[in-house]
């Protein structure tokens, strides 16, 4: 500091004393760097880089404001995955369904429950246990997904999830696929959190958009001060058959 | 009448032959000139391609195999390789598509060097694009550039012609 007040004021600083300086904030803002990267990581990775285990993906899923005959979720995931709605297929019973809307009642007390069923995004996934070509997978953020170049459409994975959650597609699909949602006949698919929204850095899911009554928050559940983080700490959540111990990243409230 | 059957049987004959051995003539001519060679239509986009054409055409494949499994099991999604910025230049003007009819950039090759392509099982065969996704543009929005390019230039007299018609 004395070398610079002993400086004219008038003075213009020299080339060389800019270039030092620019250095100078470049390698301020290097160390700067760790400590902001995990948040860069969870909202917005750079796309040459591979998804990392910094983040966890995670949903609370709020059965409490999921509302009788609202199907919104169900809609926005066909629409932006480019599955046909069960309604519009050809052969209900076997229509490829990546989420879908159900509606209980407890016997005893005539309780009603809504809530939407989808891939749990398992932990310790039963799917990739008994996968035989290792088609079924867990990315390193959470995301449980079929690798469909390696999907021999075998169905074991089918058999194994205890949540219903994958679907063969029995049917050719005549070039009907989004760009980014490549999807074909004879391969086994589920939810896949929306991995090419999280990709281009949405970070959340069309699911999670799309609804109204505010039933289903998405987010890192590994970064503590995300919103999905900061409700799990308040809310009584549940894995649904948490007997399983698949450490779910799917939780519910009000089950 | 006898006569005249064996007269006409002759005549049958001479022509039945002629015609089969011109037949054979057109067939050994084909043969010469092989099978039609593949009509490779020019990018829509760009002047071009990320790599050389002549390495482009040896190894697409590896290199459309490498960043298929980086993306799927990483989920790293460059585009430099991507099958998707593929399709968003070459595919066809009249079809929107790589792969929809047999003119088409990727089949047209892929028929003549009989090479089965298993990637438009699952992908699209169509780019993608903001603009795309309009139900009216569904088809041909890609081009939109293009004919705004086209709107500058300067209007030939076939045009005005027929404009004043």
């Amino acid at each position: 500091m004395n070398d610079m007040k002993s400086m004219p004021d008038n003075m213009p600083s020299s080339p060389e004393r800019r270039r030092f300086i620019g250095a100078a904030t470049v390698a301020a803002g290097v160390t700067l760097v760790p400590g902001v990267m995990l948040i860069e990581v969870a909202h917005g990775r750079p796309e040459d880089q591979p998804a990392s285990s910094a983040v966890r993906w995670g949903m609370l899923i709020d059965a409490t404001k999921c509302a009788t005959g609202c199907d919104d979720c169900v809609t926005a995931c066909s629409t932006e995955n480019g599955w046909t709605p069960v309604a519009e297929s050809a052969h209900p019973r076997q229509a490829p369904q990546w989420i879908r809307k159900l509606e209980l009642q407890d016997p005893l007390t005539q309780k009603e429950t809504n809530l939407p069923m989808l891939c749990q995004h398992c932990g310790d996934a039963p799917c990739i246990d008994v996968c035989p070509t290792g088609a079924s997978f867990r990315r390193a953020d959470g995301i449980v997904l079929v690798n469909r170049h390696t999907c021999i459409g075998c169905r074991y994975c089918m058999m194994a999830c205890p949540y219903k959650a994958r679907s063969l597609v029995h049917e050719p699909l005549h070039d009907t696929q989004k760009p980014d949602v490549p999807r074909g006949m004879g391969c086994v698919e589920a939810c896949t959190f929306c991995v090419q929204k999280l990709d281009r850095g949405d970070g959340t899911t069309a699911c999670a958009e799309a609804c109204t009554n505010d039933a289903i928050l998405f987010g890192d559940m590994n970064d503590p001060d995300s919103a999905i983080a900061r409700r799990l700490r308040e809310l009584p959540t549940k894995e649904v058959r948490a007997d399983l111990n698949l450490d779910l990243s799917v939780r519910y409230h009000g089950i | 009448m006898a006569g005249k059957m064996k007269r006409l049987l002759a005549l049958a004959a001479v022509i039945l032959t002629t015609a089969a051995l011109a037949w054979a003539g057109s067939d050994d001519q084909a043969k010469a000139s092989g099978a039609p060679k593949p009509v490779i239509e020019k990018a829509v986009k760009g002047e071009q391609c990320v790599e050389p054409n002549d390495f482009m055409r040896r190894n697409h494949m590896k290199l459309l195999l490498h960043q298929r499994d980086e993306t799927v099991l990483e989920g790293i999604r460059t585009k430099k390789y991507s099958l998707k910025e593929c399709i968003d230049c070459h595919a066809s003007e009249k079809t929107g598509s790589v792969a929809a009819s047999k003119d088409d950039f990727c089949v047209s090759c892929h028929s003549y060097a009989a090479v089965k392509i298993d990637c438009f099982d699952c992908h699209s065969t169509k780019p993608q694009g903001s603009v795309t996704m309009h139900p009216l543009n569904v088809e041909t929005a890609h081009y939109a550039y293009k004919r705004a390019a086209q709107a500058n230039r300067k209007v030939s007299v076939e045009e005005k012609a027929g404009i004043a018609q």
